[in-house]
């Protein structure tokens, strides 16, 4: 299947060739043809102003599949009794969601000795929590954690499934959305309704950020995605808020697994954890030396912050590789990042550009990290951050 | 004796592709397709796991035509054979399509012990195709692998990465592992291996060959849809200060005083 190409209309005007990220489209006198590499990601529709092509349609004869009564879920993340953050934040979404499709918002607890999350999740949003509690569920494996969702879906039947993009949601719901022959939308950044269709315009980013796409499950239930942490706003927390908890029994969970949790070798144990951290003073290759990550560690120090850093710089051996930022390193989303001696490479900035307010410190005025800073200081980190530390002593 | 798979995708390396904000064209000089770095990481993985317990090690992509060439070049690593999934209908494909097709492939393959798929692919970035391709072939799979150990019981223990930190978790075979960069570090081509590669033939499967309806695999078989596609929002008012770095300095915690204020 490729993109349908109306030949009379096509004006041979090359738009389409430009924006076509498979290199899938090329001109053969004056007209545009279309290869094997074309994903039909209509890129090229949407630029090309004489209707010269348009996706395929929708296979004849398809029944519309009946919507599934049980609204919106959110997967309710925890581990050993403390819910991840991105559950909140989910809740959060899932209400502003509900509110547009009229719909209740249900939360899942996956676990062993759980229960006592319920009410912080109801607190949090939810009108429902259905609770799993389970031996086979005490830590988190693929599979039966893929079962148990599964199962319950099959069970109760909701339209949208919501879960963290964490490693833990990144893991099994693949594996849930595969068993319930539906899509799963990576990593998303942002939601709205389409009102007409009733369905979930599901925002991402894709090609290392350099694109966003807006992707939709119009033919199957339930509509899954995944959602980047520290994106979404959680609830404002309402203590007295009533809601359902319902336990739910899977008989699925009683087999012997094929797969079994051993032990955790090694917590992550940072000061601040990266990932939570509202500040980030982050440092690259321009550092130059391990050493002068201590300057990076006082100004985060002063500002109640963590340190990041990148590729090259964890290359070099300067700092941990817990610390490294971007594709390859740890994604954040921090209220204020200050990078100190990065270029802005691609790589590096999928890991940091939806952090609210970024400040870049650089001797290169054209390095292209100022593309997206906020505030710009071009100059020396070595003259700029000692000034800076200072003014922050002397004023505080 | 371990018979392994390695998936691997042909992707357009990731600095290359940008679209321009103002004309909505996208930037790719020089676009160059690579193997999906992270593929790299799963295909030294089985190559060990070879090394070590004697089998071989089948490449297995789908693409267009010209992802052969990711294979060829997976095969100057020293992968044993190559098959390529490649058909008009294929195209499209979202993950779920994928990997239904990739089952498809292992199952005419008469299946595997190990599986290994990257992380995620740089492309697409959603790291679904391996638990999704796991899901259809009913084994169990792990996630974010950073090392495996080959138990006396027959079972393999598996360091992976999750938020918090490391567990350590044991899987019966055949699984599917998905590897991150922290497992390994890939060899070089061989000169040997060049020379076999160069000549090696590979295999081209379609839809037809693996028995799959047109209305199972590539945009059809789909079940989501791009709808649109978009350069990322620019960001708000930019800012340059200027001055000595003294001024600088005293500009910007005066700025983010400010900004904390609010
Ligand atoms: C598959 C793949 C995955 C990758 N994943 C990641 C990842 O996860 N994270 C990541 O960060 N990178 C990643 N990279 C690497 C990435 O492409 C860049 O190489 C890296 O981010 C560059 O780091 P840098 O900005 O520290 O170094 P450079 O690009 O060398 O930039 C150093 C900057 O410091 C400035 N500078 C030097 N001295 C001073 C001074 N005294 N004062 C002020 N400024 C100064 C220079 O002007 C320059 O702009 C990946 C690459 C690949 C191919
Ligand atoms: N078309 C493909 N052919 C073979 N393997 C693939 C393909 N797409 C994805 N994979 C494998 O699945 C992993 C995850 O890809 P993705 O889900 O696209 O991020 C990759 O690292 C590959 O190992």
């Amino acid at each position: 299947m490729t993109i349908r190409i109306a030949v009379d209309n096509c004006t041979g005007c090359g738009q389409c060739l430009a924006v076509c990220p498979f290199d899938a489209l090329t001109l053969e006198d004056d007209k545009v043809v279309v290869n094997d590499a074309c994903t039909l990601c209509g890129a090229c529709v949407e630029v090309c102003e004489f209707e010269a092509l348009s996706m395929p349609p929708e296979e004849a004869g398809q029944q519309p599949v009946p919507r599934p009564a049980d609204g919106i879920w959110i997967f309710a993340e925890q581990r050993r009794g403390r819910l991840a953050p991105v559950a909140l934040e989910l809740l959060g979404e899932g209400r502003r969601l509900a509110e547009q499709l009229r719909v209740a918002v249900a939360a899942v607890l996956l676990g062993h000795n759980v229960q006592g999350l319920a009410e912080e999740l109801i607190a949090g949003g939810a009108d429902k929590v259905y609770v799993v509690d389970h031996p086979n569920l005490a830590e988190f494996l693929e599979e039966p954690y893929a079962a148990a969702l599964t199962a319950l879906s099959r069970r109760y039947g909701p339209e949208i499934i919501l879960a963290g993009a964490t490693y833990v949601g990144r893991a099994f719901i693949p594996r849930v959305a595969a068993l319930l022959d539906t899509g799963l939308t990576a990593d998303c950044t942002a939601f709205a309704i389409d009102p007409a269709n009733h369905l979930l315009l599901q925002t991402r980013p894709a090609f290392g950020g350099n694109i966003m796409a807006t992707i939709l499950t119009p033919r199957s239930y339930p509509q899954m995605a995944t959602v980047r942490p520290r994106v979404m706003k959680p609830w404002v927390a309402e203590h007295e808020r009533q809601g359902e908890i319902i336990p739910v029994q899977l008989a699925e969970l009683d087999q012997p697994w094929r797969c079994r949790f051993v032990q955790t070798i090694s917590e992550i144990t940072e000061t601040v954890p990266l990932g939570e951290a509202e500040v980030i003073v982050a440092g690259g290759r321009g550092l130059q030396d391990a050493k002068n990550f201590r300057l990076l560690a006082e100004l985060a120090e002063l500002l109640g912050g963590a340190v990041g850093a990148t590729r090259a710089a964890v290359d070099a051996g300067w700092i941990s590789y817990q610390h490294q930022i971007g594709q390859t390193g740890k994604t954040v989303a921090a209220k204020l990042y200050i990078a100190c001696g990065i270029s802005g490479a691609a790589q590096h900035l999928v890991g940091m550009q939806s952090s609210d307010l970024i400040v870049a410190i650089n001797r290169d005025p054209q390095a292209p990290i100022f593309q997206i800073a906020d505030i710009g200081l071009v100059g020396d980190v070595f003259e700029i951050l000692p000034a800076l530390i200072q003014q922050i002593k002397a004023n505080r | 004796m371990m018979k392994i798979i390695v998936c691997l995708k042909q992707v357009p390396e990731s600095q290359s592709v940008r679209l321009d904000p103002v004309t909505h064209n996208l930037q790719r000089e020089g676009v160059k397709s690579i193997i999906n770095p992270f593929d790299l990481y799963a295909l030294e993985e089985g190559l060990r796991v070879r090394e070590e317990h004697g089998g071989e090690v089948i490449v297995l992509s789908m693409g267009p035509p010209q992802a052969a060439s990711a294979l060829r070049e997976a095969l100057t690593y020293g992968a044993d054979r190559a098959i390529l999934l490649s058909d008009r209908a294929f195209a499209g494909a979202d993950t779920w399509a994928t990997a239904y097709t990739l089952a498809a492939a292992v199952r005419r393959l008469d299946g595997a012990d190990l599986i290994f798929c990257g992380k995620q692919a740089i492309d697409g970035d959603t790291a679904q195709v391996g638990p999704e391709l796991a899901a259809f072939l009913d084994i169990p799979h792990v996630a974010w692998a950073r090392k495996l150990i080959f138990a006396d019981t027959g079972l393999l223990q598996v360091e992976r990465l999750l938020d918090h930190g490391y567990d350590l978790v044991e899987v019966q075979l055949p699984a599917l592992i998905t590897v991150v960069k922290e497992i390994n570090t890939p060899r070089l081509p061989s000169f040997k291996a060049k020379l076999r590669a160069k000549s090696a033939q590979i295999p081209v499967w379609t839809a037809a060959d693996l028995g799959l309806a047109a209305e199972r695999v590539g945009f059809e078989g789909s079940f989501t849809r791009v709808v649109k596609v978009f350069p990322p929002p620019a960001r708000g008012q930019r800012e340059l200060l200027d001055g000595t770095p003294e001024e600088m300095a005293a500009a910007l915690w005066a700025r983010l005083r400010q900004w904390r204020g609010q």
